[in-house]
């Protein structure tokens, strides 16, 4: 017998006698203020929330990041970068981006965390590769917890998706806080309140 | 029951303890830093209005999917395999190991970076793919530090949390070539992300563990801080999870309740910085799950202790713990330490585990902290009578335990007892009172003698009863 069936069938003979699901109430928002609760909770996690328009996109790429010489965007049409990257990126250059500039799908302000969709095979990796991240995010895309998000969100129809809530971390080292252990030292939220583009 | 098992030592968690207390500042260091983090998680749970009710859904959600688990699995199976991403069962620890290895072969792949999972911990993978010639990179940086060090975890969350940062200094200086002397936590981690980030880039393969897996849609979820199980396995050609079988939940929508626990739980971070659905893999690029029971079937057919299944791993009961926080994680002598451990450690082996039951003050501070609400303290109360009855307690304790019941069952034997103890314990030398049958006594000054029994002053105190009728 191989193990498929052996496991199968001592989980079937020793699994306890059935117990319903107890099915989800809706956890609705305490209060109406989602971008204020959202920023709050980004503080919370080290990442920074801007507002702005997309207009000002390229003026606030150059004050916030002026050493950043490799952008990549993942959104040419949003800004233009000075490099594209896809599919065929070289792992290799991906490792050089200063900055990253990508679309959020949605934010939860409970948590700060935003999802990122990251279907093209390329791009999974240069979400963590790069030194700094900026996700552009619709305010009105913004949900209190989580979930709402998996009410919103197609999750399965992603290859690949992820929550983001701030810069990557550790504090494996006498519990002393370090950011950037191995991917992105820092991410912007660049909350957008009017947008014409579909996200 | 794994007959290898056998033959390594019986786990002698006092000694081990003893051992650890020994060195008093690294034992309150060790004891402070953990309760910090418990305070946290304190702070995380307050701050949600609906925490109780999360916890009772999350352990009503898992006790719904264990009740289903065969259904679950073999859904888990069909979408996964549907999404495109290869499933494997493995009994136990030995087939999961050849599994691993095997694919890596058919990959040609040499050099593996593996994010934290305590599965492959339990299955001992490290050991066995390194003897067969695979290179495996831990690249968790508690776990490198641990890989490092050529030492085992210490708590499942923060694996190196044992060590201190000068330790940590002088291993980098001695492995990594970091300056001597320094110790400072940001160029340490500076150090191994730069160590660590050409190994992402040349790596074959990379192996993570899982921390959900959604029979609904066949993908699963891998929570990390750090963004390693990520660099791992986006950039190398071939992903392996490996999972144990109590990993599925059923739906979507349960991811919701389970990842606002989890994190508050471990560190009191609202959400890991990462929680990364894979679902598909990349288009030529292979993606692997590894299915593994390694006794949870066993542990399922086990009424008083299959609520252990439920845990999700987020060590909590371990920084609340006094007996943990005060013995340190290898004391344990088990890859999942602390409360849950000395409950599921006990299942896969009960004479080497036999003291593990033991390691804990039955306070219940384990029982109130775990965010899928199993009853610790309670099991491994009920542990400490089985293994006692299968005879994994010494002769002489278990002789200490029948004459204790023996005299307690009788309340004129005990009354006499006490009596004579009462004078005696006045004039016995301490040499003899604290001679080596006491081990109560070895840590600790046995309390004065009070001048009156409880039963005494009671009589004397108490107030004449109201309602007679109620007396006995
Ligand atoms: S038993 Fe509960 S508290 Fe302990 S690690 Fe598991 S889920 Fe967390």
């Amino acid at each position: 017998m191989n193990s498929r069936t052996k496991i199968l069938e001592a989980v079937a003979r020793h699994r306890p006698p059935p117990r319903p699901h107890p099915g989800l109430p809706s956890f609705p928002a305490p209060g109406n203020d989602l971008a204020a609760r959202f920023r709050e909770a980004a503080a919370g996690v080290n990442a920074t929330c801007l507002t702005g328009s997309l207009d000002t996109l390229g003026d606030v790429v150059r004050a916030r990041y002026p050493g950043a010489r490799v952008i990549a965007a993942l959104e040419p049409d949003l800004l233009p970068g000075t490099q594209v990257i896809d599919a065929t990126t070289a792992p290799a250059e991906l490792a050089t981006i200063d900055l990253l500039v990508c679309r959020g799908t949605l934010g939860v302000a409970e948590s700060g965390a935003v999802w990122v969709r990251a279907a093209p095979a390329g791009h999974r990796a240069a979400l963590f590769l790069a030194e700094h991240l900026l996700l552009l995010l619709p305010a009105d895309r913004l949900v209190w917890n989580l979930h709402q998000a998996y009410d919103r969100l197609d999750v399965a129809a992603e290859d690949f998706g992820v929550f983001v809530a701030g810069p990557s971390k550790t504090a494996d080292i006498a519990q002393a806080l370090v950011i950037g252990a191995h991917g992105p030292r820092s991410v912007t939220v660049y909350l957008i309140p009017d947008t014409k583009i579909s996200f | 029951m794994n007959r290898l098992l056998h033959t390594l030592p019986v786990i002698d968690h006092p000694a081990a303890a003893a051992r650890f207390l020994h060195d008093a500042d690294r034992a309150t260091w060790h004891d402070a830093s953990l309760w910090q983090v418990r305070r946290k998680r304190d702070r995380a749970a307050a701050m949600v209005e609906e925490w109780e009710e999360l916890r009772a859904l999350a352990s009503a959600i898992k006790e719904h999917t264990l009740s289903h688990l065969d259904t679950y699995l073999e859904a888990f199976e069909r979408h996964a395999t549907a999404n495109g991403i290869q499933v494997h069962w493995a009994a136990d620890a030995a087939e999961h190991n050849r599994i691993v290895l095997d694919l890596l072969r058919r990959h040609g792949a040499r050099r593996v970076v593996k994010s934290k999972s305590m599965l492959t911990e339990e299955c001992g993978l490290n050991p066995f793919l390194e003897a067969h010639g695979i290179e495996v990179v831990d690249t968790d940086l508690g776990e490198r530090i641990v890989q490092l060090a050529n030492d085992a975890p210490s708590h499942i969350v923060m694996p190196a949390i044992h060590y201190r940062q000068e330790e940590i200094g002088a291993l980098f200086h001695a492995k990594m070539g970091t300056e001597a002397g320094a110790d400072e936590p940001a160029y340490l981690a500076a150090a191994a992300r730069r160590d660590l980030r050409r190994r992402f880039l040349e790596a074959d393969a990379a192996i993570t563990g899982v921390n959900f897996a959604v029979a609904e849609t066949g993908g699963f979820v891998v929570c990390t801080n750090e963004g390693n199980a990520d660099l791992g396995a986006h950039l190398a050609p071939l992903h392996i999870a490996c999972m144990g079988l109590e990993k599925v939940i059923p739906r979507l929508d349960d991811l919701g309740v389970f990842l606002r626990l989890l994190a508050r739980s471990a560190t009191g971070q609202p959400i890991t910085v990462y929680t990364s659905h894979f679902h598909r893999p990349p288009p030529g690029r292979a993606l692997h799950v590894v299915l593994v029971d390694n006794g949870r079937s066993a542990q399922l057919a086990r009424p008083a202790y299959r609520a252990s299944l439920k845990c999700i791993r987020c060590g909590a009961c371990m920084n609340t713990c006094p007996v943990y926080r005060r013995s340190g994680g290898h004391s344990y002598g088990a890859p999942v330490p602390g409360p849950i451990g000395s409950i599921l450690m006990p299942g896969a082996d009960p004479v080497r585990y036999a003291s593990l039951p033991f390691a804990s003050t039955l306070c219940g501070s384990c029982s109130d902290v775990c965010p899928v609400q199993i009853d610790i303290h309670d099991q491994l109360y009920a542990w400490r009578q089985d293994v006692t009855r299968a005879g994994g307690v010494s002769r002489a304790k278990r002789w200490f335990m029948q004459m204790a019941g023996w005299l307690l069952a009788h309340p004129r034997r005990y009354r006499v007892a006490g009596a004579a103890l009462r004078r005696l314990l006045r004039h016995l030398p301490r040499r003899l009172l604290y001679a080596r049958p006491n081990t109560w006594g070895r840590a600790r000054e046995l309390p004065p003698v009070p001048p009156q029994t409880f039963r005494d002053w009671y009589r004397t105190h108490r107030p004449a009863p109201e309602h007679p009728a109620d007396m006995p």
